[in-house]
């Protein structure tokens, strides 16, 4: 076990120096290059000539790459040209929301669409399983940032039940320890600024998990279809188990193998449905970062965060590689 | 629950003995929506005594998986019908309800199948899947079960039991996934063991260690089992008792010694010819049965097996008086449905058949 | 056949085939062929095909259909800040807020909205074939670099990725479809690429390779056209990913801002800012969008279950 998690660390190697040469080509490439990055739209020529100087920008293009790939592991990414302020500190100070975000919405997705999809199979042919069917379909179908409006206009607008935009009511005055809301309302007690950050959560968290939801539900009723027709599930019948325990460890622990790796997959997807979503509820975490930063030019912004998002998305699906291993035994020998 | 240890030679003829499964005009029919309804099985009886092997030999698709599977109770809910009657030990198995059927089963009544790899659970040690019989049909506590389920894996040769407890199917090689299979399916003491195609998918030389396994657990435990097999080897070296069947019906049934001596049913008769065997009789070639088992009509319109049967006839493809091909008595303890059936010279009584012993 | 002539055949082929038996000779029926049949038996391949080709018919005679011209603007002088004129005469879908009919806009809008998918995914579908095929056809080195640098792509979230080559573009029609495409690239490389690899270790391309036919002619004339199904079923998925996510781009304003050029992904980006006062002016650009999705989603689903050899009875 422990050389399957060493072999995979090794292999992030290769990955992640591909993606800093990625983006430091891509900050390259852009019209005005890293100066006009740096400075934003309006600097002029003169500007760009002595930021280039001063940054050694006419340097070779690999003594140049090599600067950055040192900056970088020190997670040193330049300033925001919109902020001024240093885009590392940025980040992690927008972060904390987004990990709410998406946990939230992966827990709506996954608490909600196991045990729908296993519903589902286990009363195939159903009108359980066809609405499932359908509405995964439909929750594929429709654009994150729509759905998030619609779910912003219906309850928070017209009936006014949760809260349509931001992290928490400023009025709460909450103390900040970890800039995780809820975590900080618990710490310090706060309960009614912990509760009140979770109101915040549960509208984006429904819009940013629906597309994960129909994902799991699907995959969770198809690997289940499969798993019901396997020869050791009619085994376990044979052997008069409990119907209980025929679930649980035969069906159950075997059908959720091909989902624990889709889970994986999804942090993909929320990281970029949470750039739409953050922007409708203006959420103030790492997505709407993204927004503002596209709209205002802001490069080395928009070059930091995809580079951090990039890693994270690979370290999260490297954790799943490795729970997949926990899981399948026969994942482990190999 | 053993009845003692019958000898080897003469296996137990059901006379004063109380047969432990008796099947009688089992038929199984799948209905699925906007299709034909098909007859997997049709009107099938057999019985098995005490320490007695028969066998249901047939092509794949000839409903003999699907007859164990009914016997069982494991056929799906949805689209199946199950009519007649099994009853184990006098108790009434068609119509009973789930839970019952759940207690009987791994207890009373135990199954191995045929492709010991995908009838495991790759994700659980062996040895769960050991001790879970026994924690759930016998009063035991873990311990017990896992001391219980070490000395199963030893009696059916798996050396080094406690270790192999602790490993994965995939670490096991087929003939011991094959003799785990046969551990779980004994842990109870069944009255009745199925097998179902056991060695389809091993090597030749581990086939006959897990038959000959199967064959000393019968005689010293006086279980009943009832061998599913297209392969007529397997007949030969375990079974006292053979039915043949075809499109879901019994053909023909007979001792074995008596069905390789004297095949009545053409199709045994292809059946056998097929086989190669050294003691085949003299000119005969080896000859495949022609067709496959699609080539086939319903019973209803007369034979089968008519449209690849070399002796068919004009009045094997009607209905005589309004009725099919029956299965009648023919001779003693054996039964036939042909209207043709292969005919032999008058032999003396009792000679002893060749072929018994492969 | 010794005992019976060709009467009692005849009887027993008519039998059989009350019996439900197929009849030799019919028995093998192309892939393409069976799959195509068990498709329009499909009813969810049909709602799906009657959908896509709804819409291609509406997108080919958007000008016929479109009952005004989607660019002029009317009914100016009704327009104020927090009032659009609803459905009324001659507008049965209303208008937007600078007075354009909504029903031409959508109708033109099918042209522009099913191009960016069409060409999006055919872009993506070639460019990851190359290297699927490249990687898949020689393994080696060759296929150890192309798939290091296709994970590399991969690594970066969908969305992120079509932003980064949106912004490195600029904004028109072709920046969006290429930022499309590339997050479409590392799919189809992988696909074909597994696709290749699984056939190339199958028992018919050993048996053409044991017969001593040529390397390249096992790929081509073998291999490849044996792992295209899967890449046919993604190709359709794709289009509804792709219209989708150029609607995503509109969001974030990195859409087409070519204004003479409607695109529900525009419209609905548009439309948020009035969704107070007028929600359809939303509703009716996302409603198509969903609906076409939909449509590509059925489609390739049936078509996954169709190609699959394993469905096959």
């Amino acid at each position: 076990m422990l050389r399957f998690i060493v072999r995979r660390l090794l292999q992030l190697i290769p990955i992640l120096l591909g993606l800093s040469v990625l983006l430091f080509a891509w900050l390259r490439a852009l019209p005005g290059g890293p100066a006009q990055a740096a400075l934003g739209e309006r600097a002029t020529p003169e500007d760009i000539a002595r930021y280039n100087e001063l940054f050694g920008l006419d340097e070779p293009l690999v003594v140049q790459y090599l600067r950055f790939l040192g900056r970088a592991v020190r997670l040193d990414f330049g300033t925001s040209a919109r902020t001024g302020r240093s885009v590392t500190t940025e980040f992690f100070e927008r972060m904390p929301g987004t990990i709410e975000l998406t946990l939230f919405a992966m827990v709506f997705a996954i608490g909600l669409g196991i045990p729908l999809g296993y519903l589902a199979a286990r009363r195939h042919g159903s009108w359980v399983d066809s609405t499932s069917v359908i509405a995964s379909l439909l929750g594929v179908a429709i654009p994150v940032f729509f759905l998030a409006y619609l779910l912003r206009l219906g309850f928070a607008v017209e009936l006014g039940w949760l809260p349509g935009s931001g992290r928490q009511d400023v009025r709460m005055n909450a103390t900040r320890i970890t800039n995780f809301y809820v975590l900080d309302g618990l710490l310090t007690r706060e309960w009614d600024a912990a509760w009140d950050a979770v109101k915040h959560l549960l509208l984006p968290a429904i819009a940013l998990g629906t597309i994960p939801l129909a994902i799991i539900v699907r995959i969770t009723r198809a690997s289940v279809l499969d798993v019901v027709n396997e020869d050791y599930v009619r085994t376990a019948n044979a052997k008069g188990l409990a119907t209980a325990t025929v679930r649980r460890r035969h069906i159950i622990r075997n059908a959720l193998l091909p989902v624990s790796t889709t889970i994986g997959l999804q942090t993909g997807l929320l990281l970029s449905g949470a750039v739409l979503t953050e922007s409708v509820f203006a959420f103030g975490g790492v997505g709407s970062a993204i927004y503002e930063a596209i709209g205002a030019r802001d490069f080395a912004v928009l070059q930091g965060f995809i580079l951090i998002l990039a890693v994270v998305y690979v370290l999260v699906n490297l954790l799943v590689d490795i729970s997949y291993g926990l899981l399948d035994p026969r994942v482990r020998v190999r | 629950m053993s009845s003692g240890s019958s000898s080897i030679s003469a296996p137990p003829v059901g006379l004063g003995n109380q047969p432990v499964l008796e099947v009688t005009d089992l038929a199984v029919r799948f209905t699925r929506r906007g299709e034909a309804d098909t007859r997997a099985v049709d009107g099938v009886s057999f019985s098995v005594a005490p320490g007695e092997t028969i066998g249901l030999v047939g092509e794949s698709g000839c409903g003999k998986s699907v007859t164990s599977l009914a016997v069982m109770g494991l056929l799906p809910k949805r689209n199946v019908q199950v009519s007649g009657s099994v009853r184990l030990d006098g108790q009434e198995l068609v119509g009973a309800d789930a839970e019952t059927l759940r207690g009987l089963r791994g207890a009373d009544m135990a199954m191995v199948f045929q492709d010991p790899l995908s009838s495991l659970n790759p994700t659980v040690p062996i040895g769960t899947q050991v001790t879970e019989v026994l924690l759930e049909h016998r009063d035991m506590t873990r311990k017990e079960a896992v001391d219980e389920a070490a000395r199963l894996l030893d009696r059916v040769g798996i050396p080094d039991p406690l270790r192999r407890l602790k490993e994965y199917p995939h670490q096991l090689s087929g003939g011991m996934r094959q003799r785990a299979l046969i551990a779980m399916a004994l842990s109870c003491s069944p009255r009745l063991l199925i097998a179902d195609e056991p060695t389809t998918a091993l090597d030749v030389t581990i086939q006959a260690q897990i038959l000959e396994l199967l064959r000393e657990l019968v005689v010293d435990s006086g279980t009943a089992l009832v061998m599913i097999t297209h392969d007529l080897g397997v007949v030969a070296g375990l079974c006292d008792r053979v039915h043949v069947m075809y499109a879901g019906k019994i053909i023909e049934t007979a001792d074995r010694h008596e069905l390789f001596a004297r095949p009545r049913q053409p199709y045994t008769g292809g059946l056998l010819a097929s086989v190669p065997r050294l003691d085949s009789p003299r000119g005969a070639p080896l000859t495949p049965i022609r067709g496959s088992a699609r080539d086939t009509i319903a019973w209803a319109d007369g034979c089968a097996f008519a449209p690849r049967c070399d002796s068919a006839q004009d009045d094997c493809l009607t209905e005589v008086a309004g009725s099919t091909v029956e299965l009648v008595p023919d001779g003693p303890r054996r039964e036939l449905r042909c209207r043709h059936p292969i005919e032999y010279p008058p032999a003396p009584a009792g000679a002893t058949a060749p072929g018994a012993a492969r | 056949m010794t005992a019976m002539g060709d009467v009692k055949r005849r009887r027993i082929d008519e039998l059989a085939a009350r019996a439900g038996a197929v009849p030799e000779g019919e028995g093998g029926v192309s892939l393409t062929r069976s799959a195509f049949r068990r498709l329009r038996r499909d009813p969810v391949a049909i709602i799906g095909a009657v959908i896509v080709i709804t819409f291609l018919v509406v997108a080919a005679f958007a000008p016929f259909l479109a009952p005004r011209d989607p660019l002029a603007q009317t009914l100016l002088s009704e327009i104020r800040p927090g009032n659009i004129p609803g459905a009324r005469e001659g507008f049965p879908l209303g208008v937007d807020n600078l007075g354009r009919d909504i029903l031409s806009r959508l109708i033109w809008g099918s042209r522009q909205s099913l191009m960016i998918g069409v060409v999006s995914t055919v872009l993506g579908v070639v460019v990851g074939m190359a290297f699927g095929v490249l990687a898949g056809a020689f393994g080696g080195w060759v296929d150890t670099v192309v798939m290091r640098f296709i994970d590399i792509v991969l690594s970066i979230p969908s969305l992120l990725m079509a932003i980064s080559i949106s912004v490195l573009l600029g904004q028109n029609q072709y920046a969006l479809m290429i930022a499309i495409a590339v997050t479409q690239v590392p799919i189809f490389a992988r696909l074909l690429r597994g696709s290749m690899l699984a056939q190339r270790n199958s028992d018919y391309a050993l048996a053409a390779q044991a017969l001593g036919v040529k390397k390249s002619r096992i790929v081509f004339g073998h291999v490849l056209p044996n792992s295209l199904s899967p890449v046919i079923v993604q190709a359709t998925l794709s289009l509804a990913t792709a219209i989708i996510e150029a609607a995503a781009l509109s969001f974030l304003g990195l859409g087409d801002p070519d204004l003479a050029r409607p695109e529900w992904g525009a419209m609905l980006a548009n439309a948020q800012a009035f969704l107070s006062i007028r929600p359809e002016l939303a509703v009716y650009p996302a409603l198509c969008i969903i609906v076409v999705a939909l449509g590509f989603t059925l489609l390739g689903e049936s078509l996954r279950e169709a190609l699959d050899p394993k469905f096959r009875r």
